[in-house]
C-alpha cells in the first residue's frame, strides 16, 4: 500500500460519488424521513423514540454504506476496470482501504446531518456525547463497507448484490437488541446474536445513552466492530484476485 | 533483434476449456506487433496472460525478461482492454487523471494525452455521455498516459471513423519509432499492414508469426486475407 496510491484512488471514488447527487441526496434524506416517522409513531409515548433513534442512527449508516459498496465494488469488477488496475502499481489494500475511507466520509457526513437534526429538530436526547453517537454510527457504516465489498464478491450481477443486503442485514436488524432486548431471546438466538457485529454497536449505542460518560462495556463493543472490520477487509483482499481463469 | 515479450509452451485453460495450446512466441523490441485472428481465437486470452491478469495452467511469460505480472511491471506496461474500462461517472479528464496519478503523473500528462487521443473538447464530459467510439478514445488515453515501454491494445481502433483510425496508426508508429513495444490485436486485415510483424492466431494456435510481406510471400498472394485463408487450409490439409 501506498499512500499516494491511497489517496489518488480514495479522492477518485470521492469525485464518482460527487457526480452522483441524486445518491447523496438519497444517503442524506432517507434516514432523517424515517426518523421523522419514527418520531411521530412513538409521540404519545415518551422515551420510547430516544431509544429507537439511536440505534437507527447506527443502522441506518450500516444498510446504505453496505448498499453502496457492495454495488460500487461489483461495478469495479463487470465494468473491467478492475482488471485494469491490477495491470497497474495500484495494489488490493490500496483499493480496499480507498473505498473504506471514501465512504466512511460519507457516512461520517451522513451520521453528522441525521443526529444534528433528530437532535435540533426531532427533540432527540442521550445522557452520553453526540459525538460517540457518530463516531460508532461511522464504525458501523465502514463495517458496512467492509461487509459490503466481501459479498460483492460472490455477486456476479447487481441483482444478486442487492439481494445480499437483506440477507446480511435483516438477521443482523432483527437480533440486535432493538425489538426484543437480548436477554430475553431463546437462549439459542441470544447466542446467535454474538455472532453478529451489529448487535455489538447497538450495545455500545445503548451504553451511550444511558450513561453520562463512555463506559468500558461501549469501547470493548466498538474494538469488536473494529476487529469485525479488519477480518472483513482482510477476507476481502482475499477476494480480490490480480489473475482470473 | 532485441525481445520484450518471451512466451514459451503457453497452456491457458478458461472453463475447463483449453483455449491456448502451447504457444511460443517472442515479440521484438520497438515494434508494432499485429495478433490477428477471428474472433474466440484466443486473442484476448492471450493478451490477458502478457499483461499478467490471467491464470495460467502451464508455461512461461517474461516480459521485459521478468514473468509476467511481477510487481515492477506495471510501471511499465499499458493494457488497453476491448471493452473500454474506465470510469463511466466520471469526466475524461478525471478518468485520465486518475490513471496518470496512478505511475506518479500530473495534470500535463493527462492534458497532453487527451489531446493526443482527439477529445480535447470532450475532456469536461461525463464519460457516459460519449459516443461509442470517444468513449474507447478516453479509454485509450488511460493506457497510454503512463507512457508506458509496453503498451498491449486489444482491438483499440473498432469504431473510430477512418480518419481517426489513421491518426492513431500515426501515433502507434510515432510511439514505436521512439522505442515501445506495441502489441496490437485486430480482426481486420487491412489494419494488418500497417504491423512491423504479425502473428497470426487461429483456435488458440499460432499458424504464422513474421513479417506481413513473408507472410504474403509464403502464401504466394498480395492479400493478407487470402494468405491468412491459405494458411489455415494447409494446416487443416496437414492435420
Amino acid at each position: 500500500m501506498a499512500a499516494r496510491l491511497l489517496t489518488h484512488t480514495t479522492g477518485r471514488i470521492l469525485r464518482q460519488l460527487r457526480h452522483d447527487r441524486r445518491t447523496i441526496a438519497l444517503m442524506l434524506v432517507v434516514p432523517i424521513l424515517a426518523l421523522t416517522l419514527l418520531y411521530f409513531m412513538f409521540e404519545q409515548r415518551p422515551g420510547a423514540f430516544d431509544r429507537i433513534a439511536l440505534i437507527m442512527l447506527g443502522i441506518f449508516p450500516f444498510i446504505i454504506m453496505f448498499l453502496v459498496t457492495s454495488i460500487a465494488m461489483l461495478r469495479e469488477r463487470t465494468s473491467g476496470t478492475l482488471e485494469r488496475l491490477f495491470t497497474t502499481p495500484v495494489g488490493r489494500l490500496d483499493l480496499l482501504f480507498g473505498y473504506g475511507i471514501a465512504f466512511g466520509f460519507a457516512a461520517a457526513v451522513q451520521a453528522t446531518v441525521a443526529t444534528a437534526v433528530t437532535y435540533w429538530l426531532l427533540g432527540f436526547s442521550v445522557r452520553g456525547s453526540l459525538a460517540l453517537v457518530v463516531l460508532i454510527a461511522v464504525a458501523n457504516a465502514v463495517l458496512g463497507v467492509a461487509l459490503g465489498l466481501l459479498c460483492s464478491a460472490f455477486a456476479r450481477t447487481e441483482f444478486q448484490a442487492v439481494q445480499f443486503m437483506p440477507l446480511v442485514s435483516i438477521p443482523q436488524i432483527l437480533l440486535c437488541g432493538l425489538f426484543v432486548p437480548r436477554a430475553e431471546m431463546a437462549g439459542w438466538l441470544e447466542g446467535l446474536s454474538y455472532a453478529m457485529p451489529l448487535a455489538y454497536s447497538v450495545e455500545a449505542l445503548t451504553e451511550v445513552g444511558r450513561h453520562p460518560e463512555p463506559t468500558a462495556l461501549m469501547w470493548r463493543d466498538l474494538a469488536i466492530v473494529a476487529a469485525v472490520v479488519v477480518v472483513a477487509l482482510a477476507l476481502g483482499a482475499a477476494t480480490l484476485r490480480r489473475r482470473t481463469p | 533483434m532485441e525481445t520484450t515479450v518471451e512466451i514459451t509452451d503457453l497452456v491457458v485453460e478458461r472453463g475447463r476449456r483449453e483455449v491456448l495450446h502451447g504457444i511460443t512466441a517472442q515479440i521484438p523490441r520497438g515494434l508494432v506487433t499485429g495478433l490477428l485472428g477471428p474472433s474466440g481465437s484466443g486473442k484476448t486470452t492471450l493478451l490477458r496472460t502478457i499483461v499478467g491478469v490471467q491464470v495460467v495452467k502451464s508455461g512461461t511469460v517474461t516480459v521485459l525478461g521478468q514473468p509476467a505480472g511481477s510487481p515492477a511491471l506495471r510501471r511499465t506496461i499499458g493494457y488497453y482492454t476491448q471493452a473500454p474500462s474506465i470510469y463511466a461517472d466520471l469526466t475524461v479528464r478525471e478518468n485520465v487523471r486518475y490513471f496518470a496519478s496512478l505511475y506518479g503523473l500530473g495534470a500535463d500528462a493527462a492534458e497532453q494525452t487527451i489531446q493526443e487521443v482527439g477529445l480535447a473538447d470532450q475532456a469536461g464530459q461525463l464519460v457516459m455521455t460519449l459516443s461509442g467510439g470517444q468513449h474507447s478514445r478516453a479509454s485509450l488515453a488511460c493506457a497510454l498516459v503512463g507512457r508506458p515501454e509496453v503498451l498491449v491494445l486489444d482491438e483499440p481502433t473498432v469504431g473510430q471513423d477512418p480518419l481517426l483510425r489513421d491518426e492513431l496508426w500515426h501515433r502507434f508508429r510515432d510511439l514505436a519509432r521512439a522505442g515501445t513495444t506495441l502489441l496490437v490485436s485486430s480482426h481486420v486485415m487491412d489494419e494488418a499492414n500497417r504491423c512491423d510483424r504479425l502473428l497470426l492466431i487461429r483456435d488458440g494456435s499460432i499458424i504464422a508469426d513474421d513479417t506481413p510481406e513473408a507472410i504474403k510471400a509464403a502464401a504466394g498472394t498480395d492479400d493478407l486475407d487470402q494468405a491468412f485463408l491459405r494458411l489455415v487450409r494447409q494446416r487443416v490439409e496437414v492435420a
